[in-house]
């Protein structure tokens, strides 16, 4: 049983836009790339050419589609992963403290060199937001690329996840949401971020912004004012026309 | 609260960062490789890059899974067994080269014809052509005719460019972005860019497509059309917004051809004795040239009866054939919808326009002071392309945009340089073989009448592929598609040596794949093959290469070095000229060489003129000599960054050439001027800093074509005219479909099989993650797109009592396949599709034979032909576009029908023995 922080210095978190996001998966692979070669050991990719692949991902995208009562279906993508939650269930279960939260920035992470890979975690996420690999047996999950946004090596416009780098249509914004200034909580306001499954009480720090309305040109009829005919007829569309040219 | 583990939160990436080009697709963003170890660590989006501008999609960053790929060639590989078993020995460089010049050799002494050299995503093209032109065969085009040549042909013809390569959307002042056909398609990372840019600033965004992913699942409003269609629903826009007067009338009478005046009896335009187009002077009445100082160009005028091309237009498109009433069942769009959506349109353009504070200077030398803003902008490529009636439909759209007054100007459309570029200073096609010498000019081109086309003197095809006859006149890009079928079956001549680059042929790039594995394995009553030798060069082991006879495996696109050029696909910005190189980041582990080099190699042991000095030795040591040491013209050469004149574009070649762009993060860009930006067609500041750049000889503004006049001239000949003429049963489609105004007519399939009986419209896409790109079953993108099932709309799937995972047999007049499926509401309820490319063939890709892409993955390939059912006439008509050529994919008409699940997908092909082993089991990238 491992202790939360009872508040953060700083609430590092994602808002991730999905009226933007295009489901392309640049962010899934963008994520595999850094963090495989990054914090802790590699991400497995087991039978890699094989019948049934399976590899680790700390970030993955879903697609589902929506039908509503009235209106044409839609298609949204959804890309998830761990929402560095306030009260993160994977974390007050873990049996060895392996998992922990940390105060300064209120990244949830995995200590894998105290981690028995019982998957306790895992089950207790609500979100399905942590991987087991497949070859280590360490338990896996998005660490905001804690290794990057504070890496002196890298350009300060850099020190950001690679997740939300790499999005080729802005869909990912990072900050800090203990700070009311800061971009991820102008979006939240502005848009209507909202939090994922708020009934499950874990207070997630990522948030996400609904899609826009949809198909709200709906159908007009023959008296639409902007396409009132100036002339039904060639002739008549003419003389129109003449009357036009002598203005311009 | 103290006992947090330790953390290095500053860990070193890498050794080194290597700046290279992208090429897991076609969209060529800049990338930093980082070196660790001597090895490739990890691959992210380069920041200065014009492309990409940091970002970087899945496949890019998966680039690192495509150079460890254990699918690669190792060595060059002769085969030793029947084509089509995978059985070869490896063999070396020098052999394999020697054997290809023993085939090569004779052949252009003799016939150079003989040789059809065919490169299929080739981004080297201005290269591999020079090669083809060197060797003499008429017979060299890339992919673009299977591919979208409709869209860039209808584009280049209309205003002088098109989508993607040719120009973009005004991403900083669009307010309206329409977005037709295929959604996950050309081009890659900038048009999502520009989609979340947009969307931040709150503009809409139209996506017309039957399919609902990818762009148009973001788009505010779809419009899930029905395949074929979109010219039908784009023609009944036009009239709306024609009849409610809300077009750009000072456009369209100062910069485009509907001032000209249509001569009644030719339907020529009346031409000066300089050919420039006359109109008439709305203010002196009297009779002038297009560009003539301080004239406005009347739009209704006639003199002597001939009228304007503007009168025809209303004429043609005020038309009730065009009402949303008309046009609303065939295109299962509901009339109110066009009309909400054209009076969006109009008020978008129109009332929400605005000025740029810019002085600039038109071609007649009028000064205006600002620059004013029509927000609307369009993109399309394969979707509305890839249709018999992709040419004239995509010249529907380009005339759409040019009524609303949105090309080259604010929050419309722009060309990025080197265009726009009128088709009239494009090369003409050249096909006059010579033996022992180079063809007379460059392969590929625009064709301005019937005498520029690629006939023989006795009037059959001078090409392989047909190109540029009376079959398909204005096939600017080829027709790779009709290559193996047309030499196969030795219409119009048998072929010697077929060599092909990074096409695969005999699986997902060819129609009837089937029948074209038969084709490449016939014998003949000797026993010897039909087309007698092969050549094939890729790096990897795809489909393709066991039906070769000799292999030349190429590099992975770290290893190798390549010019991203203005001369050929270049990869300019709207405000931003820009070139880029590869160069080899890493170096092949294994027996292989860039097949430019080995072109190069090839080239010299050829003697071909381009490629030798006065001695007969190599005048270019590799494709990196030949990249920094080739002229095209004096001081224009392949790169135009760092030449001996600092940043102009143009000078005598520079030795440290290479090392300035790789100093330089791989790319060279030249800003065009603020006064320049816009309007580039007639702004004569433009003109000038093309010239100055060496984008163009001299200053050449022109009109829009809404009118193509070189169509004309094909239907006049069709009605009997001029000493070359069509064979009497081409007259009657060459009349009907050489319009000179975009017309509509249905695609060609659907009106020679039983519509009620193949009810359905079949389609395929590209993944996002997947699209364009070149290579390996990439183990990290394998396990996001490993499977394609059959997506099936709801209602469809109710009535023929499907669920997930269920089997159908989908039946074409070509062939059927069983596949899986999938259910899918946001679809045009007569429309089915999947994903393109993934099923892939057991034995290939050095994937288990057990792998889904070879179990439960299929292609679409097997139920289109590439020729139109027959009609009873004993002709072979390609199922192609009839004024271009290109391959009409998506006019494929499928019924279904429920059946029991069978063990893979059908039909099923034997094993191929693979040249390459099958690739470890567990990979842990990263692990030190």
């Amino acid at each position: 049983m491992t202790t939360l922080p009872e508040k953060t210095e700083r609430k590092l978190g994602l808002v991730i836009d999905l009226d933007t996001c295009v489901g392309c998966h640049a962010c899934v692979i963008s994520c595999k790339g850094w963090n495989t070669e990054n914090y802790g050991s590699p991400l497995a990719d087991v039978d890699a050419y094989g019948e049934n692949p399976v590899g680790t991902f700390l970030n993955r995208v879903h697609s589902y589609e929506v039908t509503p009562d009235e209106g044409t279906s839609q298609l949204v993508h959804f890309p998830k992963s761990c929402l560095h939650c306030e009260d993160a269930p994977c974390v007050t279960v873990c049996p060895t403290g392996a998992s922990y939260k940390r105060f300064e920035d209120g990244i949830v992470l995995v200590n894998e060199s105290d981690c028995i890979g019982c998957g306790l975690c895992a089950w207790a996420c609500p979100y399905g937001a942590r991987e087991m690999d497949g070859v280590e047996k360490v338990m896996k999950k998005c660490t905001l690329c804690v290794d990057r946004i504070y890496n002196e090596n890298l350009e300060p416009e850099d020190q950001i996840p690679s997740c939300v780098r790499t999005c080729p249509a802005g869909a990912r914004h990072f900050g800090d949401f203990n700070d009311p200034e800061s971009n991820v909580n102008k979006l939240v306001l502005k848009r209507g971020g909202m939090d994922l499954m708020p009934e499950q009480q874990t207070k997630p720090v990522n948030k996400y912004l609904p899609p826009r309305p949809k198909d709200t040109l709906g159908e007009i009829d023959i008296l639409a004012p902007l396409l009132k005919p100036v002339a039904e007829k060639p002739g008549s569309f003419i003389g129109w026309l003449n009357k036009q040219l002598d203005k311009i | 609260m103290t006992d947090q583990p330790y953390l290095d939160i500053s860990p070193q990436l890498s050794d080194e960062i290597r700046k290279t080009t992208c090429y897991m697709c076609a969209c060529r963003c800049g990338i930093d490789v980082h070196i660790k170890n001597g090895k490739v660590a990890y691959i992210e989006g380069n920041k200065e890059h014009p492309v990409n501008q940091g970002v970087l999609c899945a496949k890019g960053s998966a680039g690192i899974m495509q150079i460890n790929a254990p699918s690669k060639l190792k060595s060059p590989l002769k085969r030793i067994g029947p084509r089509g078993s995978g059985k070869f020995k490896e063999i070396t460089w020098d052999e394999a080269l020697n054997v290809a010049t023993s085939w090569l050799k004779p052949i252009r002494e003799k016939n150079p014809e003989k040789l059809a050299f065919f490169t299929g995503r080739d981004q080297s093209q201005s290269f591999t052509s020079f090669w083809a032109q060197n060797f003499g065969t008429p017979n060299y085009a890339a992919h673009g005719g299977f591919c979208s040549v409709n869209m860039a042909a209808a584009g280049i013809y209309t205003m002088g460019g098109a989508f993607w390569e040719f120009g973009q959307p005004d991403w900083d002042h669009t307010k309206l972005f329409m977005l037709f056909g295929v959604a996950e398609d050309h081009d890659s990372n900038p048009i999502k860019m520009g989609i979340g840019k947009i969307k931040a600033k709150g503009a809409r965004i139209i996506g017309v497509n039957p399919i609902r992913t990818g762009y148009s699942a973001v788009a505010d409003d779809w419009v899930g059309i029905t395949p074929g269609t979109d010219g039908l629903f784009i023609m009944s826009l036009i009239h709306l917004l024609l009849k409610a007067g809300k077009i750009d009338l000072a456009y369209l009478s100062q910069f485009t051809n509907a001032p000209a005046l249509v001569d009644k009896e030719t339907g020529l335009l009346l031409k000066d004795a300089d050919n420039k187009e006359l109109v008439i002077d709305q203010k002196s009445g009297k009779l002038v040239a297009f560009d003539t100082k301080n004239i406005r160009p009347s739009l209704t005028a006639n003199h002597k009866g001939n009228q304007t091309v503007f009168y025809h237009m209303i004429e043609k498109y005020l038309s009730d054939d065009f009402s949303p009433e008309a046009v609303s069942e065939r295109t299962g769009i509901k009339a109110g919808r066009i009309r909400a959506i054209a009076a969006e349109i109009a008020r978008v353009a129109f009332e929400e326009s605005f000025e740029i504070d810019q002085e600039w200077t038109d071609f007649r030398g009028n000064k205006h002071k600002k620059m004013l803003a029509r927000p609307v902008s369009f993109h399309a490529m394969r979707g509305i392309s890839a249709h018999s009636n992709g040419f004239q439909t995509c010249r529907a759209l380009h005339v759409l945009q040019i009524i609303l007054g949105t090309v080259e100007v604010p929050g419309g459309f722009r060309f990025k340089p080197p265009y726009p570029k009128p088709s009239s200073i494009h090369p003409k096609p050249h096909c006059k073989v010579t033996p022992g010498a180079p063809l007379d000019g460059p392969h590929l081109g625009f064709v301005h009448g019937p005498d520029d086309l690629c006939l023989k003197e006795d009037g059959t095809p001078a090409r392989i592929d047909k190109a540029f006859t009376w079959e398909n006149p204005m096939s600017a890009h080829g027709l790779m598609h009709m290559v193996i079928s047309n030499a196969h079956a030795g219409d119009p001549y048998k072929i010697d040596t077929l060599f092909m680059y990074m096409a695969n042929m005999s699986w997902n790039s060819s129609m009837n794949t089937k029948g074209v594995i038969e084709m490449l394995t016939d014998k003949n009553d000797n026993g010897d093959y039909v087309i007698p030798h092969i050549i094939y060069s890729d790096a990897y082991s795809s489909e393709m290469v066991a039906y070769a006879d000799l292999i030349l495996p190429d590099t992975t696109y770290l290893e190798r070095h390549d010019c991203i050029s203005l001369l050929d696909r270049p990869i300019c910005e709207a405000d931003v000229v820009a070139d880029s190189i590869r160069w080899p980041v890493i170096e092949p582990d294994r027996d292989v060489r860039g097949f430019q080099s080995v072109l190069c190699d090839l080239g010299t042991r050829l003697q071909l003129p381009g490629f030798i000095d006065d001695e007969g030795n190599a005048r270019f040591k590799d494709y990196a000599d030949y990249i920094v040491n080739h002229e095209r013209k004096p001081g224009i050469g392949p790169l135009a960054g760092w030449r001996s004149k600092e940043d102009t574009g143009k000078g005598s070649p520079n030795p440290n050439q290479l090392n300035q762009y790789i100093k330089n993060g791989g790319f060279w860009t030249k800003h065009i001027p603020k006064n320049a930006a816009y309007y580039k067609p007639w702004n004569l500041d433009y003109q000038n800093w093309a010239v100055d750049t060496g984008l163009y000889d001299q200053p050449q503004p022109y009109l829009f074509s809404l009118y193509v006049e070189p169509m004309r001239k094909f239907q006049l000949a069709a009605l009997g005219h001029g000493k070359t003429q069509p064979p009497e049963h081409l007259r009657d489609r060459i009349l009907k479909s050489m319009d000179p105004l975009p017309i509509w007519y249905p695609p060609f399939e659907e009106t020679l099989v039983d519509k009620d009986e193949f009810t359905l419209h079949a389609l395929t896409q590209r993944p996002m993650a997947m699209y364009h790109s070149w290579g390996t079953q990439n183990a990290w993108l394998r396990q996001i797109h490993g499977v394609n099932p059959l997506y099936i709309p709801s209602k469809l799937m109710m009535s023929h009592s499907l669920k997930d995972g269920d089997w159908v047999q989908l039946t074409s007049v070509n062939g059927s396949i069983t596949v899986p499926v999938a259910e899918m509401a946001a679809l045009n309820e007569r429309t089915v599709w999947t994903w393109n490319a993934i099923g892939k063939r057991k034995g290939t890709w050095a994937l288990d034979k057990n792998a889904p892409e070879a179990t439960k993955g299929f292609l679409l390939n097997h139920l289109i032909h590439e020729l139109l059912p027959p009609k009873g006439d004993g002709l072979r008509w390609a199922n192609s576009d009839p004024i271009t050529g290109q391959a009409a994919w998506f006019d494929l008409r499928v019924k279904l029908e429920k059946v029991k699940p069978p063990f893979s997908s059908e039909p099923t092909f034997p094993e191929i023995k693979s040249p390459v082993q099958k690739g470890s089991d567990i990979i842990l990238q990263g692990q030190n």
